[in-house]
């Protein structure tokens, strides 16, 4: 599904991003990436995405390589991916259910299956009664569940979510992962980057994988490494 | 569609002012040709009025044998450039200038010789009416050694083609500067409606609509900015035209296929020049 094969990931300023970084997420894996900001938590996402391809090593996702990858291949590798941020990223100048559509919209599907799939979106994630709200009448939580619907509108394969509870109070952060756990019940592989450590000790059933200045320095599904950074 | 038009109109609602500088950048452009045009055009059928009187005319001396002229006459009939030919003998001449020349009557009526040469007159067929053929028929007719003089509209054919050819080049340098400076402000609306929806096309890509889709508004955009344009020269090129008509000459309206491909122009030139700006501009989202 994902597989991270010796990447490294340096920018001309500011260096080494990420150091010779291997893993590989299966169909169906819930995955904490953890560590502290600037460890390469977003780093990795963007790699996921391809919105950026490596210094060095492969990525694959989803049969698309990052050696192999057009730039006219992203967007098909984009509707395979759901993405969540810590920001939202909602668009103010429409209503709820019109965010969700609006990724389906633009990526070309038939106008009369939209609304149906909105409706069944905004229920999943339990905001059914607010659809017609725009993000400024939402509460943080209720914004991330909106964003949540939009990243799942196009069915993904995986969903990466970068520091989705991180502006949520514990309450509603509870609720977003407990989505997230539903989400992947059914299937879905969850990718979610947080440092939010009580969160992931909470449940010890998920991988966790840790990054500290670019380096895995901890994989669950792997034998403990000590090695730390080198 | 639906999509994209939509964004293209909203673009329009979003900075109004710019969308209406683009339109009369494109269209200040298009008037320049559209005058060009006016003038070319009309300037076309003055010549082609003119040209129809074109006529070359050999005057030829007394001496000329009626034979040496009959032989002459069947040969410049033959040139494939001459529609027609007709010889006016001294007495003709004579004739007509009396008719013509009322006041001079007495004067060649007491003359003991008559003064006036006989000539032949020779019109050219249509297309072979420009100044190169026209001195080239001339020359012929010069060389007969019977033939004293050869006259034609020489000078006012030759500075008609140079007034046209000066009006072309002028257009061609103020109609492209306004162009550029269309293309410029149209390049400006661009950046201006990518910057607005920049949380749009972040979030397009996001979720992996392609670069086509996210560019079809913004060249409709254009075009529409473009075809708006083209009208609107189209209008103003109409008003300067009853202007001229009213308050100058009569003049002649433009083909209706003209008018058809200055607005295709327009529409053209807002394509491409968003096009261009966007290609451009989308980098930086």
């Amino acid at each position: 599904m994902i597989k991270f094969t010796n990447v490294t990931k340096s920018y001309p300023r500011s260096g080494a991003a990420l150091d010779r970084v291997s893993f590989h997420v299966r169909k169906g894996e819930f995955v904490f990436l953890t560590g502290h900001s600037g460890a390469g938590k977003s780093t990795i996402l963007r790699l996921v995405q391809m919105a950026e391809s490596p210094t060095e090593g492969e990525v694959r996702v989803s049969g698309f390589s990052s050696r192999l990858m057009r730039p006219r291949d992203i967007p098909q590798l984009r509707r395979r991916l759901g993405v969540v941020f810590q920001e939202y990223r909602l668009l103010r100048d429409r209503t709820a259910d019109e965010n969700v559509a609006f990724a389906l919209e633009v990526t070309g599907a038939k106008r009369q299956s939209i609304s149906p799939r909105v409706g069944r979106l905004m229920a999943q994630v339990g905001l059914a009664h607010k659809a017609r709200a725009y993000p400024e009448e939402l509460s943080g939580g209720e914004r991330q569940r909106v964003a949540v619907a939009r990243a799942l509108a196009n069915d993904p394969l995986v969903l990466l979510a970068d520091e989705p509870t991180g502006n949520l109070d514990g309450w509603a952060g509870e609720g977003i992962f407990k989505l997230f756990q539903d989400i992947n019940a059914m299937g879905t592989s969850v990718v979610m980057a947080t440092h939010d450590l009580d969160l992931v000790r909470r449940h010890p059933k998920y991988r966790v994988i840790e990054l500290n200045q670019g380096a895995v320095v901890f994989d669950s599904a792997a034998e403990p490494r000590t090695s730390g950074s080198a | 569609m639906p999509y994209a038009l939509r964004e293209a109109f909203s673009a329009f609602r979003r900075a109004p002012l710019l969308t209406a500088l683009s339109v009369v950048a494109i269209a200040f452009s298009l008037l320049v040709v559209g005058l060009f045009g006016l003038t070319a055009y009309n300037i076309h059928l003055a010549i082609t009025g003119v040209e129809e009187r074109v006529e070359v005319v050999a005057y030829l001396r007394d001496s000329a044998s009626e034979a040496q002229v009959g032989i002459a006459r069947e040969e410049i009939a033959a040139m494939p450039e001459v529609s027609e030919l007709r010889y006016v003998s001294k007495t003709e001449a004579l004739a007509t200038a009396m008719r013509e020349l009322s006041e001079f009557r007495d004067l060649f009526l007491d003359m003991e010789a008559n003064p006036l040469p006989a000539s032949i007159e020779v019109r050219l067929r249509p297309g072979s009416r420009d100044p190169t053929t026209v001195e080239a028929l001339a020359a012929t007719l010069a060389a007969y050694p019977f033939v004293e003089d050869v006259r034609f509209g020489q000078e006012w054919l030759e500075r008609i083609f140079v007034l046209r050819r000066i009006a072309g080049g002028v257009a061609l340098v103020i109609g492209g500067a306004f162009a550029a400076v269309a293309a410029i402000i149209i390049g400006s609306a661009v950046r201006v409606a990518v910057f607005a929806r920049r949380d749009e096309i972040s979030i397009m890509r996001l979720v992996g609509a392609t670069d086509g889709f996210i560019r079809l508004p913004f060249l409709l955009e254009g075009l529409i900015t473009g075809i708006l344009g083209g009208a609107v020269a189209v209008g103003l090129t109409f008003l300067a035209y009853r202007i001229v008509s009213v308050a100058l000459i009569e003049v002649a309206w433009i083909p209706v296929e003209w008018v058809l491909l200055g607005v295709l122009a327009g529409t053209a030139l807002g394509f491409a020049a968003s096009a261009l700006a966007v290609r451009r501009h989308l980098r930086a989202v």
